[in-house]
């Protein structure tokens, strides 16, 4: 291809493809030190050696090696289970691999995004990129202002090489008489230079021995849109590492009827960013009115299968006025600088638990977490007080209770057809006394006792909403309650479709990074879209004089970077300047 | 027969039309063999080789004499196998398009939501690239067809019989118009991809056969003296490939607004992420490679082919084995 040297290159590392090639084979190697082939071996002071090393990272090669390096050193994420993506995968490879989980975690295996591994590779890979970039755009600005270089002597050395006898403009049916060659010939080439300025080129007419000529240079776009891509990236790395320290996310779950305030305390869980100031979060209240979750109910293969969720909020700021508004999946809502999305959700039962006197003693929508696509649900009740002792409650819902085979219940549609709630009752010390947190999803059984279900002997409490049953040992009852707005009239057939309310898992997040990596990610595909299909071309066309006083007109190109239209360029310039050429030689 | 059923078969005719097309390709690489080999004979026997002509089977022949310790290179029209290849590829084409709208129709949505309806839609796409590019390109690429029909056939079929899910709905992480953008660009770009990797394959072997024909006086002729020069061979697939590549860029940054809308962060080094991330600097490599001296050329293929290796991971273990957000295979 027409790949040439160019003696004024664009400033590229010294092992760029387009740039010159060294005459002596001592340039330094990759592995080590500085020139490995010479004889002499010039003493490097620390200064030297600085400048080695700089020269070494900023090469291409080093550049190609990172970009590799960083693609392996990738891989082991997507094998492994990452704390930031799947932190209960974590929990589990520990106790699947108990010997080598420790070992891989070492090496910093469950983080690998954020080990230092992996950051010391981008670091270097964009520190490489920084020393590239800067005297790229330097030489880029200059380049910018700089005049089209100098007419080559000999154009038929170059790409695309193509002559045209000169025709003069005003009778172009007879060959021009050799007195008014000169003039013509001028002429031609202001024609040219005029053509190729309108063709986007920056021209200049030079005049080498009598000889007129025009250069002619394009495409500086394509450098322009290189370096625009490599600094892109740098400005989304530094969008990512510091705008995304000021952002946090949090998450709650949020039952029917319920409302959150958009406090620090309010959080079931929340992940600030480095630089997060709590203060800046705005108390906003949010309250879930509804959640609608719809299922298929009319094709075969996909009964039950989830067809929407809808929570129905209503969101008022302080002292303003609540506004209704929805969340669904994938159409977060954006409000008071936060985006709320939801992205679970499930059933929370209305418990209520009453003492031996029929005082109630607990009363509570309990969120059970989904444990399968029909909606099994596991959820604890914890009654510290108001008993002799302590009562904790395992219970497991059933959305659509069915009994298995084997005995065992299970749920078989994620609707409320026929919800069936059990419960484990078990009596002691919650361990909740002392202060130490616990799960509000676990019960700890150690210093309790099991009063029904498993092999206690006694059937689990089974209810179904608005059932109460008495619980063991004289203990008070429990209540399943009935939330339907019209519960006791059983007129309906779809008795129980309100029976149950149900909960959503809001994520709440804000990352005021966001904004800017769009921004530098709009810039990197603009960049590279323009840097990879502008060809950045110089064209050259000559009245030059053969040596038995004819003038011809020499067409010219010299690629810079990729360019694979180049000779087509230049021949279509030539047709179009002085038409089609007579004979085949110009091919 | 519901619009899914007639899908389906459609989907089998295709690989029926696909497979013959297929034979013809390969027969048309064995018939280039043979005239590589007569051709080199011809011109062995000839006191002076300027150029003589033979005509095998239709195809028109011409020897160019080589030059001393260079690769003979024959020119090569089409023979009959290769048009009936050719053909056969667009009427199968034609099949396959018939099935991806129907089954798209059948399922009232864009037909790429499960992993049979990527396969379905990505090969077409493959084909579509590879007969849009024998109409572009200035050079015959026709050889080209035995990899694309044979990579599409095997896709196709795996697809049908292990993949194939009947029409269900949407679940609701999928209802996003980012659905019909990013996995189409995505699948877009794999067609891309392909084709510069079958490119960077021969361009290998051509590569190799040009070093052999520099060092040594003899060299076994075979189809790929028909066939274009291995630099001829490298700029095309480094044409092809770049539109892949930002088709690529173009899928993952679709995919991290997506994702922000989807799942709350633009981006979470989920399992899908990394391998979308990992084909583009691989591809970024490459593309880095075609510029730094000493690794222009081969060592650059071989980055162009571990890229495409890297999709096809992606596609296939990624989807089936690895845990991860992007769990919509169906299967």
């Amino acid at each position: 291809m027409s790949q040439r040297s160019d003696p004024d290159a664009l400033s590229r590392p010294a092992d760029h493809i387009d740039s010159v090639e060294p005459a002596a084979p001592d340039r330094p190697t990759v592995d080590g030190g500085p020139g490995a082939a010479s004889v002499t071996r010039p003493k490097l002071g620390p200064l030297g050696w600085l400048r080695f090393a700089w020269r070494q990272l900023t090469s291409m090669r080093t550049a190609l090696l990172l970009l590799l390096l960083l693609a392996i050193a990738a891989v082991p994420g997507s094998l492994v289970p990452q704390r930031s993506s799947d932190p209960n995968g974590v929990t589990q490879y520990f106790t699947d691999n108990p010997d080598l989980a420790p070992v891989l975690d070492r090496f910093q295996l469950f983080d690998v995004y954020t080990s230092a591994w992996f950051s010391a590779v981008y670091l270097l890979l964009f520190l490489s990129l920084i020393g590239c970039v800067i005297p790229r755009t330097k030489h880029h600005f200059e380049a910018l202002r700089a005049r089209p270089p100098w007419t080559p002597a000999r154009l038929s050395r170059l790409a695309g090489y193509t002559e045209r006898p000169l025709v003069s403009t005003d009778d172009l049916d007879t060959p021009s008489p050799a007195a008014s060659a000169t003039r013509s010939a001028g002429e031609a080439i202001d024609r040219a230079a005029a053509e190729l300025k309108r063709a986007g080129y920056r021209v200049e007419r030079y005049d080498v021995r009598g000889e007129p000529s025009v250069s002619a240079e394009r495409g500086y776009l394509r450098e322009t849109g290189n370096l625009v891509f490599h600094t892109a990236l740098l400005g989304v790395l530094v969008a990512v590492g510091i705008g995304g320290g000021f952002g946090f996310s949090g998450q709650r779950v949020v039952v029917e009827g319920q409302s959150f305030v958009n406090t620090l305390a309010a959080y079931d869980s929340f992940n600030p960013g480095r630089f997060f100031d709590d203060t800046n979060l705005d108390p906003y209240r949010l309250t879930l009115e509804e959640l609608d979750a719809v299922y298929e109910t009319r094709n075969q293969q996909a009964i039950g299968q989830p067809i929407d969720f809808t929570a129905r909020v209503s969101v008022q700021g302080q002292g303003g006025a609540p506004t209704d508004a929805t969340v669904k999946v994938n159409e977060p809502l954006r409000v008071f600088g936060t985006d709320v999305y939801l992205l679970g959700n499930g059933y929370a039962p209305t418990i209520t638990v009453r003492n031996p006197d029929g005082d109630v003693v607990f009363t509570d929508s309990v969120p059970f977490l989904p444990q399968d696509a029909n909606l099994t649900s596991i959820g604890v009740v914890k009654v510290p007080d108001g008993l002799d002792e302590q009562l904790g409650m395992v219970g497991f819902f059933y959305p659509t209770q069915t009994t298995l085979g084997s005995g065992a219940y299970a749920s078989s549609y994620p609707d409320l057809v026929y919800p069936v709630l059990t419960l484990n009752v078990y009596q002691g010390d919650l361990g909740i006394d002392e202060g130490t947190p616990t799960s509000v999803y676990t019960l700890d059984p150690t210093s309790m006792e099991q009063l029904t279900g498993g092999e206690t002997g006694v059937d689990s409490i089974e209810l179904m909403p608005g059932d109460t049953v008495e619980l063991p040992n004289g203990l008070g009852s429990v209540t399943f309650e009935d939330v339907s707005p019209d519960a006791g009239s059983d007129a309906a057939a779809d008795v129980y479709s309100q029976s149950v309310s149900r909960f959503a898992s809001f994520d709440i997040h804000d990352d005021p990074s966001q904004g800017w990596v769009l921004a530098f990610a709009v810039l990197i595909l603009a960049g590279l879209l323009v840097s990879l299909f502008v060809p950045r071309r110089r064209m050259w066309v000559k009245a030059a004089r053969r040596p038995d006083g004819t003038v011809v007109l020499e067409y010219a190109g010299l690629a810079r970077g990729e360019d694979p239209g180049l000779e087509e360029a230049v021949r279509a310039f030539a047709d179009k300047h002085a038409g089609k050429a007579q004979d085949g030689s110009a091919d | 027969m519901t619009l899914d059923e007639i899908s389906l078969t459609l989907v089998y005719s295709a690989m029926a039309v696909y497979a013959i097309a297929f034979i013809a390709y390969a027969i048309d690489l064995a018939r280039r063999s043979a005239v590589a080999t007569q051709a080199a004979d011809a011109a062995g026997s000839t006191a002076a080789p300027a150029a003589s002509e033979t005509a095998v089977g239709g195809a028109g022949t011409t020897v160019v004499a080589p030059p001393k310790r260079d690769a003979v290179t024959v020119a090569y029209g089409r023979s009959p196998s290769l048009r009936v290849g050719v053909a056969l590829t667009v009427v199968a084409w034609l099949l396959h398009a018939a099935a991806t709208v129907t089954r798209g129709i059948a399922a009232e949505r864009v037909p790429w939501a499960n992993m049979y309806e990527f396969a379905l839609t990505g090969t077409l796409i493959i084909t579509s690239v590879y007969l849009v590019v024998l109409v572009v390109s200035k050079h015959d690429l026709r050889f080209l067809g035995t990899f694309v029909t044979g990579l599409v056939l095997v896709l196709l079929g795996v697809a049908a019989v292990n993949f194939y899910v009947s029409v269900v709905p949407l679940p609701p992480a999928l209802q996003s118009a980012w659905l019909v953008i990013h996995v189409f660009v995505a699948t877009s770009a794999t067609g891309f991809l392909a084709l510069g990797f079958a490119l960077s394959v021969v361009q290998l072997l051509q590569s190799r056969r040009e070093t052999l024909a520099a060092s040594a006086k003899t060299v076994k002729q075979n189809f790929l003296a028909t066939l274009p020069d291995s630099s001829t061979l490298e700029n095309l697939a480094y044409r092809v490939i770049i539109v892949g590549f930002i088709l690529w860029t173009f899928t993952l940054m679709a995919g991290a607004i997506w994702a922000e809308a989807a799942w709350g962060r633009y981006w979470g080094w989920d399992t899908k992420e990394v391998w979308t991330f990992i084909i583009w600097v691989v591809y970024a490599g490459y593309i880095h490679a075609r510029a730094t001296r000493g690794w222009r050329g081969s060592r650059s293929a071989w980055l162009a082919i571990i890229g495409f290796s890297t999709v096809l991971f992606n596609f296939t273990v990624v989807n089936l084995f690895f845990k991860g957000l992007h769990a919509y295979s169906g299967l």
